[in-house]
């Protein structure tokens, strides 16, 4: 974390402690969208992830005297967020491991082994046809629209920890060694997962461009 | 590398992840097949619309709220 954003963050830590209002409003402002998608990967409502958060916001107010800043705070707050989102949303410590182990196809591939040429082929494991080319796809089209809806929908759609990998990775940026911090993920762990999340929703909107044409 | 192995090393890849000679055997192999060039772009499209996703909104009445119960929870 370079020294200007680390200032900051201690800056408002301390005004936090001091009571300053304006700088929890801040922090609320900075944070609440992205901490309402997180929860919401937990919880079954808008709703009840507001309850998640609000809690989350407590926590933080109640504990910022304990903050120590060995973590950012954004890492801090997700924690947090992530313990509480867990007990009220269902949790099945197996998940993780059949997520880990399941894939669309087979020997965990991410693509349709149908698309590659067969072992006995002149060129195996090579493409049968190359993926067809997506249109261009300018801001503000109707095309682009649709695009942005099939996206939001087929992430919403991925199993619970591609979807919050590739939610915070791709989503709203945070780097991998965050992401695994915040769900105790090994970086290998990380990896499979925001491969096979990026990989499927290529594949919807791969479809749907097919379906569209 | 053939275009099997080369679609499950993407993300690799782009993590930057690659050791020195898988990431050699990638560029090549990509540099002459059109089918996983194609691939690696639609991944990196795919990456650039999951990134203009807009965020959910805060309801200002939430934001309100939390601000005003701000008074009560701060201990100085």
């Amino acid at each position: 974390m370079d020294a200007s954003v680390d200032t900051h963050e201690q800056d408002l830590v301390a005004r936090l402690r001091a009571g300053d209002q304006a700088a929890f409003a801040q922090l609320v402002a900075a944070h609440t969208p992205t901490m309402l998608r997180a929860a919401r990967v937990y919880v079954s409502s808008h709703e009840v992830a507001e309850d998640v958060v609000q809690e989350t916001w407590i926590a933080l107010v109640k504990g910022i005297d304990r903050f120590e800043g060995r973590s950012t705070l954004r890492t801090w707050l997700f924690k947090v967020l992530v313990n509480i989102a867990k007990t009220r949303g269902v949790r099945d410590r197996t998940m993780m491991a059949a997520e880990l182990a399941a894939a669309p196809y087979p020997d965990g591939a991410t693509v349709d082994p149908a698309r590659f040429r067969p072992s006995g082929d002149q060129w195996p494991r090579h493409w049968v046809a190359p993926p067809a080319a997506w249109p261009d796809t300018p801001e503000g089209s109707v095309l682009s629209a649709e695009m942005m809806d099939v996206t939001r929908r087929e992430l919403d759609r991925l199993p619970e920890r591609q979807r919050m990998v590739v939610t915070l990775r791709d989503v709203f940026g945070f780097d991998a060694d965050e992401v695994c911090t915040l769900l105790s993920l090994t970086t290998a762990n990380q990896r499979v997962l925001l491969h096979r999340g990026r990989a499927r929703v290529r594949e919807c909107l791969a479809d749907y461009l097919a379906a569209r044409s | 590398m053939d275009c099997q192995d080369l679609v499950e090393l993407v993300t690799a890849y782009l993590e930057g992840e690659l050791d020195e000679s898988t990431r050699i055997r990638f560029e090549t192999h990509l540099s002459g097949c059109e089918g996983c060039a194609t691939y690696l772009d639609q991944i990196r499209a795919t990456v650039r619309m999951l990134g203009s996703t807009p965020d959910e909104t805060l309801d200002p009445a939430i934001q309100d709220r939390l601000l005003a119960a701000f008074q009560g929870w701060n201990r100085s």
